[in-house]
């Protein structure tokens, strides 16, 4: 099968993660797309090293898996931090800094 | 099968593992010193560690090594001198931090809490900030001097994440912080994610992650330019973010005003720095060929960048607001430096960026002077009459808005006049042009603020200048002696610039 199919799934997902974290209000919904990107520039990434017959592209999506752990850790401490103390994950609610 | 173990020449990576063993040693800290002693433990930790490393990076200026790690670090010139500038600014941004006055006690405990004010009645403080900052700084020196895709997205994300977390560490107006660490992280995560996914299309293009292969590929055009394009457009998304460049710059208000003024100092001066050095070694290395593909796009932005960040800086009325849109100007007026594409443009970013640095992080210094009784006042009207009710707090910040404005006898005026110079020397005529356009507007909100903290009536509303402690003190003494020292004196640091930045490939 023609390994460019994968790219284009890569794109697509990578899209709907854009979109997503545009339009959804959700504070874990956003950080769940931008996850989402995350896994389709894997996708891409693992798509290239089959392409190019050399494993430096499976390397770094083991690497970019890690780095995801560490963000949802991060991520996560952050919207529970803000969900304590406003009862609410939405991002339109956090909007005290504006001019 | 047979395991070839990896050769590492531990001298020219010392600098970034002294500050891993600190951070790693802080965080043991954490855990095994008492309650009382932790605050002078961890900050003699962090000065010793981050001076240890300066000594270090000094001992090896002059080195060049493509494969230090392998081929995923490249030290040369310019990566020592970025790693010199990050770590004085980090030494002076840590005095501040040691202002613990600016953290909250118990960052769990939700604000105005019971927990929360047993918590301050306990005199408990946030020491994990150290560590953090550490692992901060370790990423910063990192970034400039990744030599592959791999090291330079994990650099990224190690300088970005602690810094997510200390935005939201601020005592006052806890729910400012928190929201701004929400914002830092959502938009910077989201900003990464295109990082990754640039880097993944660069991989395609050449075949390699390594920033000699792709260079290779982009010197021999074989691959497929739309890979090259995609590639490239998205990474430079995530780099540009990262300096606060227009269309990319919305985080920048929010985050430099809800941190706590020491983070929003270390994060605004050091991050340019290693963000902005990892740009230069990728568009003055990597993708120096590919020059058609990169420099209209830059110059556009560098345009916008520079007029939004001054024009939109004169309507704030909040200080913090204020140095926020003046370091998104100086992010376009940086970008000049990278688009002049030569010598001399290398040498004075290199040389605007420490000085930039250095004056950011003496006027985030004095912010921190001016409180009332519930913190800090960032409100400019009542930053009215400063200049009668304490001399030193409204001589020092005049001092560094004028190094911003770019007057002479400040380190502002060199860093700017050689910025313009090179990149005029490039040919970008019409954009030094708007640079300069630029600089004046910017010049006007800066005197504003001076000609509003000496030459208005003071208002009565409470607001007070905090005697700045010992650390804060020799913080901003020590910034405002640099800013001076390289606006009259520079000629020895710019030749020992001009002597080592020159990048390997």
């Amino acid at each position: 099968m023609d390994a460019s199919n994968y790219l284009y799934i890569s794109a697509l997902l990578f899209t709907i993660g854009a979109v997503g974290v545009v339009v959804r209000r959700n504070a874990i919904v956003v950080f769940m797309c931008i996850e989402l990107m995350l896994n389709a520039a894997n996708l891409s990434f693992v798509t290239f090293s089959r392409i190019n017959g050399n494993l430096d592209g499976q390397v770094m999506a083991f690497f970019t898996m890690v780095v995801a752990a560490c963000e949802v850790v991060v991520g996560l401490a952050i919207i529970v931090a803000i969900y304590r103390s406003r009862r609410s994950a939405s991002v339109d609610d956090a909007s005290l800094l504006k001019r | 099968m047979t395991f070839t173990s990896p050769v590492l020449s531990y001298t020219l990576l010392s600098p970034m593992l002294i500050l891993l063993g600190g951070a790693l040693i802080g965080v043991l800290v954490e855990a095994f010193v008492s309650r009382a002693k932790r605050p002078i433990v961890q900050l003699t930790l962090a000065l010793g560690v981050l001076s240890l490393a300066l000594l270090q990076v000094w001992n090896i200026r002059g080195e060049q090594s493509l494969t230090p790690a392998m081929g995923s670090i490249i030290i040369d010139g310019p990566a020592v001198l970025l790693q010199g500038s990050i770590l004085i600014i980090s030494i002076i941004a840590i005095l501040l931090i040691a202002d613990t006055e600016h953290f909250t006690a118990l960052p769990a405990a939700l604000p105005g809490s019971e927990e929360e004010r047993k918590a301050i009645a306990m005199g408990a403080q946030v020491t994990e900030v150290y560590p953090l900052t550490l692992f901060a700084v370790a990423g910063m020196l990192m970034f400039p001097v990744a030599g592959d895709l791999i090291t330079l997205f994990v650099a990224l994300e190690m300088l970005s994440l602690p810094l997510y977390l200390m935005a939201g560490l601020s005592r006052r107006r806890r729910l400012a912080s928190q929201e701004s660490a929400l914002k830092y992280f959502l938009l910077g995560s989201f900003s990464s994610a295109f990082f990754l996914f640039g880097a993944a299309y660069l991989y395609g293009y050449s075949g390699s992650v390594n920033f000699a292969g792709i260079q290779e590929s982009v010197i021999g055009g074989s691959g497929n330019d739309v890979l090259l394009l995609i590639g490239l457009a998205f990474l430079s998304i995530g780099l540009l973010f990262k300096v606060g460049a227009v269309p990319f710059h919305s985080w920048a208000p929010d985050v430099y005003q809800g941190a706590p003024t020491p983070v929003t100092a270390f994060m605004a001066a050091a991050t340019k720095v290693a963000a902005f050095g990892a740009m230069l070694r990728i568009y003055y290395t990597v993708f120096a060929n590919a020059e058609w593909s990169w420099s209209s796009v830059l110059t556009g932005i560098a345009a916008i960048t520079m007029l939004l960040g001054s024009l939109v800086a004169v309507t704030q009325r909040d200080v913090k607001r204020m140095l926020a849109y003046s370091s998104i100007a100086h992010a376009g007026f940086l970008l000049l430096g990278v688009i002049a594409l030569n010598k001399s443009g290398l040498d004075a970013t290199i040389f605007y960026l420490l000085a930039y640095g250095i004056a950011t992080v003496g006027a985030f210094a004095v912010v921190t002077l001016v409180r009332d009784s519930s913190g800090e006042v960032t409100d400019l009207n009542r930053w009215k009459g400063l200049g009668k009710r304490s001399p030193f707090a409204a001589s020092t910040f005049a001092f560094f808005l004028l190094a911003f404005a770019g007057i002479p006898l400040t380190s502002g005026f060199i860093g700017k006049f050689s910025i313009f110079s090179a990149a005029y020397e490039s040919g970008a005529t019409g954009l030094v042009l708007v640079a300069i356009l630029s600089s004046a507007l910017a010049a006007f909100f800066y005197i504003r603020v001076i000609v509003l903290m000496f030459f208005s009536e003071a208002t009565e509303d409470g607001t007070s200048v905090e005697i700045p402690s010992i650390l804060t003190r020799t913080a901003i003494v020590a910034s405002a002696a640099i800013t001076l020292i390289l606006g009259v004196y520079p000629t020895p640091l710019l030749d020992f610039i001009s002597d080592l930045a020159i990048f390997i490939r």
